[in-house]
């Protein structure tokens, strides 16, 4: 019944909010209203619930076996209580906030803004015209990157216009056939987990 | 070891302090390069230039982190700005994800000091996180004040006169994503599809291409792609003699600007060395053949 339970609900619910999708009855409606409004949210709240059960399972058992850089975990807790406590407490006031936009916000920003030197660097060492596919790649990579930034109209009136072309032709042909497959494929996986076919989900193999 | 070979060999710190160098340099002193605005991001600023203050309200939606802020946060800063203009009255959501709101408060705030004649709740309001990303679209669809409850300080939605006749989205003109993921994607498999609302997108240059579809399609009004596009929309704002601000994204265009020049530069000079080290090595392999 474990396994069976699971499968019932989300055979029932997926098979329900796909055909009330086609039905415009009150009743129909008031339904997928209580699902959306009521079920959903709930369950997403529930969700950063077992998250944060994860999250400290994770980090107390690396600490309690002394796993190399346990100190980063140790940190990683007390950071998380901390700004929990301080939202809880002050209500989100203007500590809360302090934290957010002196602290949070120049560390991820820092993190990220380190890719434009880790790029250039890789660029330098590795994007190489070892091929023609790799020259083909280069080329327009160095098209679009001039023609994105305003020097590119600068040394050249047509560089953003050719940039343009390059974004909406052939880069969009790609971007559809990548899509059209991503999207048969979302159909498959939902089709499999609805009929039970695809149990991941629950855990396990 | 030749010259190429010492070159290719290079230590990156000195290409790191080239990146440096580019980037700060402009920061400290603007090269005022020329900005070109392109159809998208005209087609945006079109459409909410159209609207007024008696028009529906125009919902900025925070999607992002500080990890994408330097690029997201002048579209935010530029579109809440575009609309405090002109009096469209605005609703601020602070997101999907619990990271944005912070973000939102941060843009909010900062542009909504520089109109002290709009007043809270009734020229625009905050709406705080509510977990649930698919499902708050799709609830926001049927009643907000039922999603919500609260805005972000605790006031009920039905006390803020602005929101006051703003049931769902047939109450709303256009919803903005300012997105550093596949939200965008949400809005309108969720919103768009479903509830039939107008949808406008603002996104990091690397996630552009994947939406250039739905821009084709008409399903997405209109897009600002990574900061040129927040620059785009800067100039024309300053074009109509509105107030910009201090134009964070078109000052930041230029150091993005030397940026690229020295990457492909880099890129260059690399591939050069690589092909003048390998004759090299195959023209030193042909001398050993023979010998």
């Amino acid at each position: 019944m474990r396994r069976r339970l699971p499968v019932i609900i989300a055979f029932g619910i997926g098979f329900l909010m796909l055909i009330q999708y086609f039905i415009p009855h009150p009743r129909s409606e008031e339904f997928y209203n209580v699902i959306v409004q009521q079920w959903f949210i709930i369950i997403f709240a529930f969700m950063y619930i077992f998250a944060l059960r994860s999250f400290f399972m994770h980090h107390i058992t690396k600490v309690k076996r002394k796993k190399e850089g346990y100190i980063f975990s140790a940190v990683a807790m007390v950071s998380v209580l901390f700004m929990l406590l301080s939202g809880l407490i002050t209500s989100r006031g203007p500590f809360f906030d302090s934290l957010y936009n002196y602290m949070i916000a120049p560390l991820q920003g820092t993190m990220f803004s380190l890719l434009a030197f880790f790029i250039a660097s890789a660029a330098f060492r590795a994007f190489r015209a070892r091929n023609v596919q790799a020259t083909l790649l280069l080329v327009t990579a160095t098209i679009v990157m001039i023609g994105r930034v305003p020097i590119g109209d600068y040394l050249w009136r047509g560089m953003p216009d050719l940039v343009e072309w390059i974004m909406t032709v052939p880069s969009m042909a790609a971007m559809r056939g990548i899509r059209i497959g991503v999207g048969l494929g979302a159909v498959a996986t939902a089709m499999k987990i609805m009929l039970g076919i695809e149990r991941s989900y629950m855990g396990g193999e | 070891m030749g010259f190429w070979q010492r070159f290719l060999q290079l230590d990156r710190k000195w290409i790191f302090i080239g990146i440096a160098i580019v980037v700060i340099i402009p920061l400290i002193k603007p090269l005022g390069l020329p900005i070109k605005p392109t159809k998208p991001v005209i087609d945006l600023f079109t459409y909410i230039d159209t609207l007024g203050p008696e028009s529906d309200p125009v919902m900025v939606v925070t999607g992002f982190d500080p990890s994408t802020m330097p690029e997201l946060m002048p579209m935010e800063q530029a579109l809440l700005r575009h609309c405090l203009t002109k009096g469209i009255p605005v609703i601020s959501f602070g997101g999907l994800y619990p990271a944005y709101i912070g973000m939102a408060k941060m843009a909010i705030d900062e542009v909504s000091a520089d109109f002290p004649d709009k007043k809270y709740g009734e020229d625009y309001v905050f709406l705080g996180f509510i977990p649930g990303v698919s499902a708050v679209i799709l609830s926001i669809g049927i009643d907000i004040a039922t999603t919500f409850g609260n805005d972000y300080y605790g006031t009920p939605i039905d006390s803020l006169p602005m929101l006051r006749g703003v049931k769902n989205y047939s109450d709303i003109s256009l919803v903005v994503d300012v997105s550093g993921s596949s939200t965008p994607e949400y809005w309108l498999m969720y919103a768009q599809e479903r509830y039939g609302v107008n949808i406008g997108v603002a996104c990091t240059a690397v996630s552009a291409p994947a939406f250039y579809a739905f821009l084709q399609s008409g399903q997405f009004v209109g897009m600002l792609g990574g900061l040129k596009g927040a620059a785009e929309y800067e100039e024309l704002m300053a074009r109509k003699g509105y107030p910009t601000g201090r134009r964070p994204a078109t000052i930041g265009m230029d150091s993005q600007s030397l940026a690229h020049l020295l990457i492909i530069l880099l890129i260059i000079l690399g591939n050069a060395g690589y092909f003048i080290v390998r004759r090299g090595e195959r023209r030193q392999g042909i001398i050993r053949r023979k010998k």
